[in-house]
């Protein structure tokens, strides 16, 4: 049980023993989301506050179970970014967190780094609920936690994400979790979308990333697939012609998914648009885990809330 | 009144002078250099184990004023100016309102006169408030004193303006300096597009938005003939072209900042919002090639960028803060450092590249120890190590990215006209 850091910002700054840690905390807290009483007393009295600078449902709401039902206390605070003025926003926000006395701060913020520039300002831990196109840490856990349920493990494991990787945390995220682990990723989508230097992201690591120039060539063979969710603004700022295009050239079908490993699982941050980054006929078939992705995020949100609220010596 | 700096090392890159003599000054004017000069009359200023040099001259600083005085105002920025051995400072136009014509030109010399401390050259508008459509009235900022135009920050971006700028300014006997930028490329951008940002998520802003910018503006000073001064060059290939041009004849000369010779894009890990600004750090490679171009002289200057901002500015989200960090009081000890110290450029080279080298890109008078010039003088030691305490700048701002920074080199005092302008500590005898 190495883990005692006070901060949860990302996956580039945790070791492949942390990750462990963490999905084996969240192995145990899985078993109390399947009781009839969903909830023990580990973190009774303790204060919770979701801080979200974006819309989130998904997130917030499974870092809001995850602290009930470990007996915290949860507070959600919906933030805008747009009306504040300089020198508002970082330090007003943290000091008057601070003065609630919170013992953990999920930040969802649209500007990378905002977790990272909080968590220096304020005495409780913070966790990066997704900043920006940088990180999503919590849930390249889940990912992972959902893949360690279907696979034998991470070693040499074919690994595709496919879509937006440009401006996407959860990639981003998955990425370094992956490698860590010894998995062997691979990504693809329109170049437009793809950053210079990606490759060069992971730093070392076990396993091995690669940037590939079509779909089918991330496809092939793979055991998971991760299709990102594309966004319609992304259309209008001329990265990609059409959702029409973009759903014929990029999209998993699945006869895509042929490509793919017979046993391959397929999986996506949600939410999803049907139609056009993945057909309908691959969120429901068998080989889809959306549905037990979003199960996991609350058990991996109790193990992250625990391990950072009950660290040693605090 | 007489004034004798004994037995320094002399270093005057203008008059190839390096060795160890006194100067002596008279009238606010040099007098002599040489040994053992007589000390009757004189206050004498120990300068043994210093280097004398030529008062430093900064081509390019932001002084906030008018209309931003709480991030720094003239008196504050030629103060902090001093403290960094600088005896001249280029303030650029980006004021508000924007220095685009006479009354403001006036305006600012008149408040750094008010100073006395470093001399105050302001650069004017290229375009009117900067906007990049009509030509401000650049004559006559010309003939309130300004020495180059620029719409730094702000570059202006229609070729067909520029061009007429620069045919407009050559016959005015004015620089033009561009701020080279690509806006639609880098657009949105606030780090070096590469591996960190992509690691971080930020946008990036390409190398390519600045050197298609810097292969423009040479083809017009080929074209027109204008001096044109690229400011704050930052990638590889922009210094190539600077070198190359240089080669066929061009008019063309360039500036570096310390921050870029010392930094790379790998300083944002981090989210320091003191490690943003335009041009931003780029990659280690851009940096060795800096170094290089400064050290061979397709660099004539170093220049600081000096851009202060409040520190209620610089708390934001790293893609909400605004870009630029303070230079003036750091530059020395920094240039120092990352050049001579580690042996990649020589002594006499670092001196020349802030006193000669800034003097001849904008034809100032100054950057010489040339008997009868003014007696503005720089007094350094280049061993003297020091800690960067942003809490002890004269500079109204603390948004430098080398706090904390172990420097050798620092300042001991600036004469400007013979008077004692900065004295670090008293070594008068």
């Amino acid at each position: 049980m190495g883990f005692n850091q006070k901060d949860l910002l990302g996956i580039r700054e945790i070791s492949a023993e942390d990750i462990t840690t963490i999905l084996d905390t969240a192995e145990s807290f899985k078993e109390v989301s399947r009781r009839a009483i969903k909830k023990v007393p580990t973190l009774r009295g303790k204060t919770v506050i979701n801080l979200f600078f974006e819309p989130s449902t998904r997130t917030r709401t499974s870092f809001e179970i995850a602290a009930k039902r470990l007996s915290a206390d949860a507070v959600n605070i919906s933030a805008s970014t747009s009306s504040v003025t300089k020198g508002e926003t970082l330090i007003d926000t943290a000091r008057n967190l601070e003065a609630m006395g919170p013992d953990a701060i999920v930040i969802r913020h649209p500007s990378p780094g905002a977790p990272h520039q909080l968590a220096r300002l304020i005495g409780a831990s913070v966790i990066n609920g997704g900043d920006g196109a940088h990180e999503h840490p919590t849930q390249a856990l889940l990912d992972a936690f959902t893949i360690r349920g279907h696979k034998a493990g991470f070693a040499g494991l074919q690994v595709a994400i496919i879509g937006d990787i440009a401006h996407s945390r959860v990639a981003r995220s998955n990425v370094h979790l992956l490698t860590k682990m010894g998995a062997h990723v691979r990504v693809a989508g329109p170049r437009t979308l793809i950053p210079p230097y990606y490759e060069q992201i992971t730093g070392e690591s076990e396993g091995s990333l690669t940037v590939c120039d079509s779909v089918d060539d991330a496809l092939s063979s793979a055991d998971v697939v991760m299709m990102l969710r594309i966004q319609r603004e992304r259309m209008t700022a001329a990265f990609f012609p059409s959702l029409k295009e973009y759903s014929i050239q990029y999209g998993l079908t699945l006869r895509r998914l042929r490509l793919a490993a017979p046993d391959c699982i397929v999986l996506h941050p949600g939410p999803i648009n049907r139609g056009v980054e993945i057909s309908s006929e691959v969120v429901d078939s068998a080989s889809s885990l959306i549905l037990d992705q979003v199960t996991n995020g609350v058990a991996v949100r109790m193990a992250i809330l625990f391990l950072l609220v009950e660290r040693e010596g605090h | 009144m007489k004034r004798l700096l004994k037995g320094g090392r002399i270093i005057d890159p203008s008059q190839h002078i390096d060795k160890t003599a006194d100067l002596l000054i008279e009238a606010g004017r040099v007098k002599a250099i040489g040994p053992n000069l007589p000390a009757e009359g004189a206050s004498v200023f120990d300068a043994s184990g210093l280097v004398v040099a030529p008062g430093f001259i900064d081509l390019h600083v932001h002084l906030r004023e008018p209309g931003e005085e709480y991030k720094e105002t003239i008196a504050s920025g030629v103060a902090a100016a001093v403290a960094g051995g600088f005896t001249s400072v280029c303030a650029m136009p980006n004021t508000r309102p924007v220095n685009d014509n006479a009354s403001v030109t006036r305006f600012m010399i008149e408040k750094a006169n008010e100073a006395r401390l470093a001399g105050l050259f302001p650069v004017g508008a290229i375009t009117r408030a900067s906007e990049g459509s009509e030509l401000a009235d650049m004559a006559e900022m010309k003939d309130a004193g300004a020495v180059a135009v620029s719409d730094d920050g702000r570059p202006v971006m229609d070729a067909q303006v520029m061009r007429h700028a620069m045919e407009y300014a050559r016959d005015h006997g004015l620089v033009i300096v561009d701020h080279c930028q690509e806006l639609n490329l880098s657009a949105g951008g606030v780090m070096n597009e590469g591996r960190y940002s992509t690691l971080l998520g930020l946008k990036g802003m390409h190398a390519a938005a600045e050197e298609s910018h810097v292969a423009r503006d040479i083809m017009l000073a080929k074209l027109t003939g204008a001096r044109v001064h690229i400011a704050h060059v930052s990638t590889t290939a922009s210094v190539e072209m600077v070198r190359r041009a240089k080669q066929e004849g061009a008019p063309v000369t360039c500036e570096v900042t310390p921050h870029h010779l010392a930094l790379t894009d790998a300083a944002v890990v981090g989210f320091d919002t003191n490690t943003k600004m335009s041009p931003p750090l780029r990659s280690e490679e851009d940096r060795l090639q800096l170094i290089r171009a400064l050290a061979d002289g397709t660099i004539e200057a170093i220049a600081t960028d000096h851009a202060p901002h409040h520190l209620d500015e610089k708390m934001l989200e790293y893609d909400r803060a605004p870009f630029g960090v303070i230079g003036l009081e750091t530059a020395l000890g920094v240039a120092l450092t990352v050049l001579y110290h580690t042996g990649l450029a020589p002594l006499v080279r670092v001196v020349e590249a802030l006193t000669i080298g800034p003097a001849q890109a904008f034809a100032l008078r100054g950057g010489t120890l040339a008997v009868g010039a003014p007696a503005d003088i720089t007094v350094f030691d280049p061993d003297r190590e020091w800690v960067v305490d942003p809490k002890r700048f004269r500079s109204k701002s603390r948004n430098t990215p080398f706090s904390g920074w172990r420097l050798r080199g620092a300042v001991v005092a600036t004469l400007v006209s013979g008077r004692d302008a900065y004295n670090a500590e008293s070594r008068a005898a």
